[in-house]
């Protein structure tokens, strides 16, 4: 029994090698599947082998606080400066920015299309009591919906309104089965195989800009960090490679991310 | 109906090509889900036997308590041991936290209860029987639990493969501790949930399916290579 265990160990202990960094990032970025492109690119380039935790920013920010990974890709602004001002974070370095789109059923009970703001979008579905799905998960996306719904002066409570806690995925399956209305990021939903009878009814407002950062995790808190690694991982992110990838990332000829880290002052 | 049909045939193509990924998870669903079990049988089948001889004070509160241990959350388990492993918990040091050997770990206490409670059951039958025996031929509590772990074999390999099936199938707790990263800890049942999360039901009820025939192919060689079913042997 003992042995049996020693062996289960020592296997595992093999399989974790030097130059291996875990990172949490927010269902997006895999959901997109950006991931896909650029994790193979990153090992062929530096030689580090990133492990994705694909999780919502707030778990992203737990897993970060806890120091059970090396850095986080998230995008909820004010969260991560709170990382960071708390000193969980050394940085945060904006990578990438794409944006959300309100989905909806192609028929469009609330009139959504051809508004001229998110926030009279959102403001429709509440008056016209059309379902609504929210992640209600505390994540990047949940917060940007909450925002928005602050920014419109509504507060959604009621039947119309169903947080379901799940991941962007599950978040869109569970709408495109009740016929709902939904907030998310414009590339997990052209990325998105279940797409039913729902359709892309809003984008475009200025307030539905979705910015990722990048924050290394402080290596002060926890020394076991990967730090020059986590470096390494930033410089190719910011690098020419990176925006070339992340810009000429297109699904059906529709670019999903741009670039925009800028190098750092020196 | 359509998306149930194109799983099927996305099964059928997975396993027929033998997909690298596929093979991959495949793999370590098993390698996880087998070291679980034979660890909670080595735990749970003696400990069971031991309950059923064993006449103590607060048996009957200690078998009831078992059995509900039976139902434990695998999500709760997934999230204690999650906090037991983190670096800010008390093993954090051990650095097992998003590893093979988490998972494993949440699935022995996921199924262990499981196994021995199974095992008490079958083990007091077999003593009913054997009681008068091993008694009046004064054998040591080691010598019965062996005998009657020896003899109730044929039962406590349905406990064990009982045990396999809570764990192959769990998605909950290996989710929490493993953390679903492709090429260390993804296994059947996490990546169907990813699939599905990306609305890719075809490829995930392919992947179920795999899982489903992977469970039907190790309960039929465990009992191939037990010959259950020859006479003369059981």
């Amino acid at each position: 029994m003992i042995r049996l265990l020693t062996l289960v160990l020592a296997f595992c202990a093999s399989s974790a090698t030097a130059e291996t960094l875990r990172m949490a990032v927010t269902t997006s970025f895999h959901n997109s599947g950006l991931s896909d492109v650029l994790l193979p690119a990153i090992e062929e380039d530096t030689g580090i082998t990133v492990e994705l935790l694909i999780v919502g920013t707030g778990q992203a920010l737990r897993l970060g606080e806890a120091g059970d990974v090396d850095a986080i890709l998230v995008h909820s602004r004010a969260a991560e400066e709170a990382f960071v001002n708390a000193g969980y974070g050394t940085h945060r370095r904006e990578i990438m920015y794409n944006d959300f789109v309100i989905i909806g059923p192609q028929d469009d009970p609330a009139g959504v299309n051809g508004l001229a703001a998110a926030t009279a979008a959102l403001s429709a579905i509440a008056r016209t009591k059309s379902v609504f799905v929210s992640r209600g998960d505390d994540s990047g996306t949940h917060k940007k919906e909450l925002a928005l719904w602050g920014d419109a002066g509504v507060v959604p409570e009621g039947a119309w309104y169903r947080p379901v806690g799940a991941g962007m995925g599950a978040a869109l399956n569970t709408a495109a089965a009740m016929d709902a209305y939904i907030l998310a990021d414009r590339a997990s939903w052209l990325n998105f195989g279940n797409k039913a009878d729902l359709a892309l009814l809003f984008a475009g407002d200025p307030l539905l800009f979705n910015q990722y950062a990048y924050i290394p995790v402080n290596p002060q808190r926890h020394d076991h960090v990967k730090a020059d690694l986590v470096l390494a991982l930033e410089d190719w992110l910011t690098s020419a490679p990176a925006r070339d990838l992340i810009n000429g990332y297109q699904i059906n000829g529709e670019t999903l991310f741009t670039f925009n880290a800028i190098a750092p002052a020196e | 109906m359509s998306d149930i049909w194109e799983g099927l045939v996305a099964g059928f193509w997975l396993v027929a090509s033998l997909d690298a990924d596929l093979v991959e998870i495949t793999l370590r669903s098993l390698q996880v889900t087998l070291t679980a079990v034979v660890i909670a049988s080595a735990i749970g089948l003696p400990f069971g036997a031991w309950l059923a001889i064993r006449r103590f004070r607060h048996r009957r509160a200690a078998i009831a308590l078992l059995n509900a241990l039976m139902g434990l959350p695998p999500v709760v388990v997934g999230l204690i041991v999650y906090l037991l492993l983190s670096r800010a918990g008390p093993f954090g040091v051990f650095n097992l936290l998003f590893t093979p050997t988490a998972m494993i770990i949440a699935q022995v206490i996921i199924i262990t209860p499981l196994i021995a409670s199974i095992a008490h059951q079958a083990i007091r039958d077999i003593w009913a029987d054997y009681h008068d025996l091993l008694i009046s031929l004064s054998t040591t509590g080691g010598q019965r639990i062996r005998t009657l772990l020896w003899d109730g074999r044929r039962a406590l390999m349905t406990a064990s493969l009982a045990g396999f099936g809570r764990a192959i199938g769990e998605v909950g707790a290996i989710m929490i501790v493993g953390g679903n990263i492709d090429h260390a800890t993804r296994v059947l049942t996490t990546a169907i949930a990813l699939e599905t999360g990306k609305g890719d039901f075809a490829l995930a009820l392919g992947l179920g399916f795999v899982l489903i025939g992977l469970a039907v192919a190790v309960n039929l060689a465990i009992h191939a290579i037990g010959r259950t079913e020859s006479e003369g042997k059981w």
